[in-house]
């Protein structure tokens, strides 16, 4: 019956072409959009993992408590023990040591006396070691805009505007006056090694970037860091896995007595990002859901058209003697197969697009000038697990409810009238 | 009988009569407080949330307008300088040889992480140009007497809008003051302890600042030695003597 029916649509194009194309392109939208929506909201996410969050967090428990005043004095003691078990714990994690700070930053004319001087939000990170991806992780090289990256510890990265504003260039010497973590004033030199741009406002009017040993240094924070972050083997963020790392690393390390005991906090929990994540998860639900419905209501009326158009093919079985269920159920099975075989192509292009998307996807970089928000100015998209299922959902069962509901029509027909109505 | 009865309803007049306005417990403090020039030695113990650290000093003084810090101790504070011309504030640091000037919003930053600010330490000490000053009761204060008197600041320039002093009515001294913003939320308390009498004048050798927004046991502020009216030469405030 089976083959019977494909060689059906084969040969009879007139009957099979349109709705397979119909079926094939609403597949591949559907797909595609799942892709592309899942791929953004997961970029940003996957962005504020490496600048900000990690897909976990280590931090002291009074740290966690007031995250948002960068409070170092509560900073981790003994980083390297920790980071060490941490490695033997979980060996196919990653674990890197942070200090966000912020301080004045003071450029001096050539009697050393203040020349200008600007507000700094700085961030401190493994830039010196062999194995640190950190340059990679933060997109350094493509920020990159004068000079070169750091190769000593007193060496920083200036935001290219704030650079301007100080009026130094790459090798002229800024001091940074800030607290130290035992809340001393610290005043410390370093060299402008490079100037850096992220495209992103909030960080480019008062960025600097600076190695871990420098400001451990210059902040009286030997072997200590104000977040450690971990980040997962896999590429993105997978909540079940952080979520189990999240409780082993609490349950063995964390002591609810001790403030200044760590605590992990996974990527979701975060305060900010926990909101974003439901956001997430309930946008991509609703768009899908109304990409769904629609192309469903496309596909069903494709269905109908493709009931009346055959109005005088399925007179003429009903007058040779067919029976009207075999008819109707063939027709179903007809719509079943124009549904497996429309999304099977719709699924395929819908997944080659989206492949390209996601190695080369859309750059935004100039629609981002004057953005506040911390986000990625590439957006790609991510193929997961449900694209390669999702578009059969519309493509099978809205084309087929379609031809059930037009199929009605074969029952209310009379062999009495057949021949009248194939005369006209 | 009705002399007696006369007699009695003057004595709450007689007794409102002794009570000083505000504007005149400020003078009198500012006689025990306020000095031509002081050289002070002073230790600064700040007890913070992980650790209590002692940062020793000396300090040259000639009236609010001028003064000259050198930090003793510790070690990594040793050869800081800090010198204060009316209102600009300098800092020397030994470490980056830089000269730095403190302004803006750097001045409301902690002062080597103690509970006092730069703005604090900038501030006039002459109350009643800057506030206006009424005394609106009274209270027992480490076994004193002492009246209460409310500051209202008189422009919004000032560090704090609400003040309130609780000042010993014998010696005319502050033995607690209470810093409050414009809303009347309280921003900082001192306890001023040890009052002792030095060349004619009642002075604290001890106060106790807690800044009430932040966390830590506040910060001693211990007087070790001063000297009143001491001739100080003029090269302690320039720019060049931080360097030296």
């Amino acid at each position: 019956m089976i083959r019977f029916l494909f060689k059906g649509l084969l040969r009879d194009r007139n009957r099979s072409l349109l709705p397979v194309i119909v079926v094939t392109a609403g597949v591949a939208l559907t797909v595609l959009m799942h892709c592309y929506f899942t791929g953004i909201l997961g970029d940003s996410i996957e962005f504020a993992a490496k600048y900000s969050s990690g897909h976990v967090k280590i931090m002291t428990r009074a740290y966690a408590e007031n995250k948002d005043q960068m409070p170092n004095d509560l900073a981790l003691l003994g980083a390297s023990e920790l980071i060490s078990n941490l490695h033997s714990d979980y060996p196919t994690m990653e674990f890197v040591q942070r200090i966000n700070f912020s301080g004045l930053l003071d450029s001096p004319d050539e009697n050393g006396e203040t020349k200008k001087q600007g507000m700094v939000s700085g961030m401190a990170v493994d830039l010196l070691s062999k194995n640190s991806k950190e340059i990679e992780r933060l997109n350094l090289e493509g920020a990159l805009r004068k000079g070169r990256f750091p190769e000593m510890p007193n060496e920083v990265l200036l935001s290219d505007e704030l650079a301007g504003k100080l009026e130094v260039r790459p090798g002229d010497q800024v001091t940074l006056i800030t607290s130290t973590m035992y809340g001393g004033m610290s005043i410390q030199n370093f060299v402008v090694a490079g100037t850096i741009e992220f495209g992103v406002e909030f960080m480019d009017r008062s960025g600097m970037v600076a190695d871990i040993t420098g400001i451990q240094n210059a902040m009286d924070m030997y072997d200590a860091c104000g977040e450690i972050l971990g980040f997962l083997g896999s590429k993105n963020y997978d909540d079940i896995v952080a979520m189990n790392v999240e409780k082993t690393f609490n349950d063995k390390y964390s002591d609810p007595n001790d403030e200044f005991s760590p605590v992990m906090v996974r990527l979701k929990n975060e305060n900010l990002l926990s909101g974003y994540f439901e956001f997430v998860d309930s946008f991509v639900g609703i768009i899908i859901a109304v990409f769904i419905l629609a192309m469903s209501i496309v596909l069903w009326n494709t269905g109908l058209i493709g009931g009346l158009r055959r109005y005088g093919e399925i007179g003429v079985r009903l007058a040779i003697g067919e029976g009207k269920g075999h008819i109707y159920r063939s027709m179903i099975y007809e719509a079943i197969l124009i549904g497996i075989v429309g999304s099977f192509f719709g699924t395929l292009i819908g997944l080659g697009f989206s492949y390209w998307l996601q190695e080369t996807g859309i750059n935004i970089g100039d629609m981002m000038k004057n953005s506040k928000m911390m986000m990625p100015s590439v957006f790609r998209a991510n193929i997961t697990t449900p694209a390669y299922y999702l578009g059969f959902i519309p493509g099978l069962f809205s084309v087929v409810l379609g031809t059930m509901l037009s199929g009605i029509g074969i029952y209310r027909r009379k062999t009495a009238q057949l021949f009248k109505e194939l005369e006209t | 009988m009705k002399r007696i009865a006369i007699i009695l309803l003057l004595i709450p007049k007689i007794i409102w009569a002794q009570e000083p306005t505000g504007k005149e417990i400020l003078e009198k403090i500012d006689k025990n407080l306020v000095s031509k020039s002081t050289i002070t030695t002073s230790r600064m113990i700040i007890h913070g949330v992980r650790q209590t650290r002692t940062i020793e000093a000396k300090t040259w003084g000639i009236g609010d307008e001028k003064a000259f810090t050198e930090y003793l101790a510790p070690a990594r504070e040793k050869g800081t300088k800090m010198l204060k011309l009316e209102d600009k504030l300098w800092i020397y640091s030994p470490g980056s040889d830089r000269t730095i000037q403190i302004s803006g919003h750097m001045l409301r930053q902690s002062l080597m992480g103690s509970d006092l600010s730069y703005e604090d330490m900038m501030e006039n000490a002459k109350l009643l140009e800057n506030y206006d000053a009424g005394v609106i009761g009274s209270e027992v204060i480490e076994k004193r007497d002492c009246w209460i008197v409310e500051l209202q600041a008189k422009t919004a320039e000032v560090n704090y809008q609400i003040r309130k002093i609780w000042a010993d009515k014998n010696r005319f001294i502050p033995l607690k003051e209470e810093l409050y913003a414009k809303s009347g939320k309280l921003l900082k308390r001192m306890e001023l302890l040890d009052i002792t009498k030095i060349d004619n004048r009642w002075y604290p050798k001890k106060i106790i600042f807690k800044d009430m927004l932040k966390t830590g046991d506040g910060t001693e502020f211990i007087i070790d030695d001063i000297k009143f009216d001491q001739q100080i030469p003029e090269y302690y405030f320039s720019k060049a003597s931080l360097k030296k």
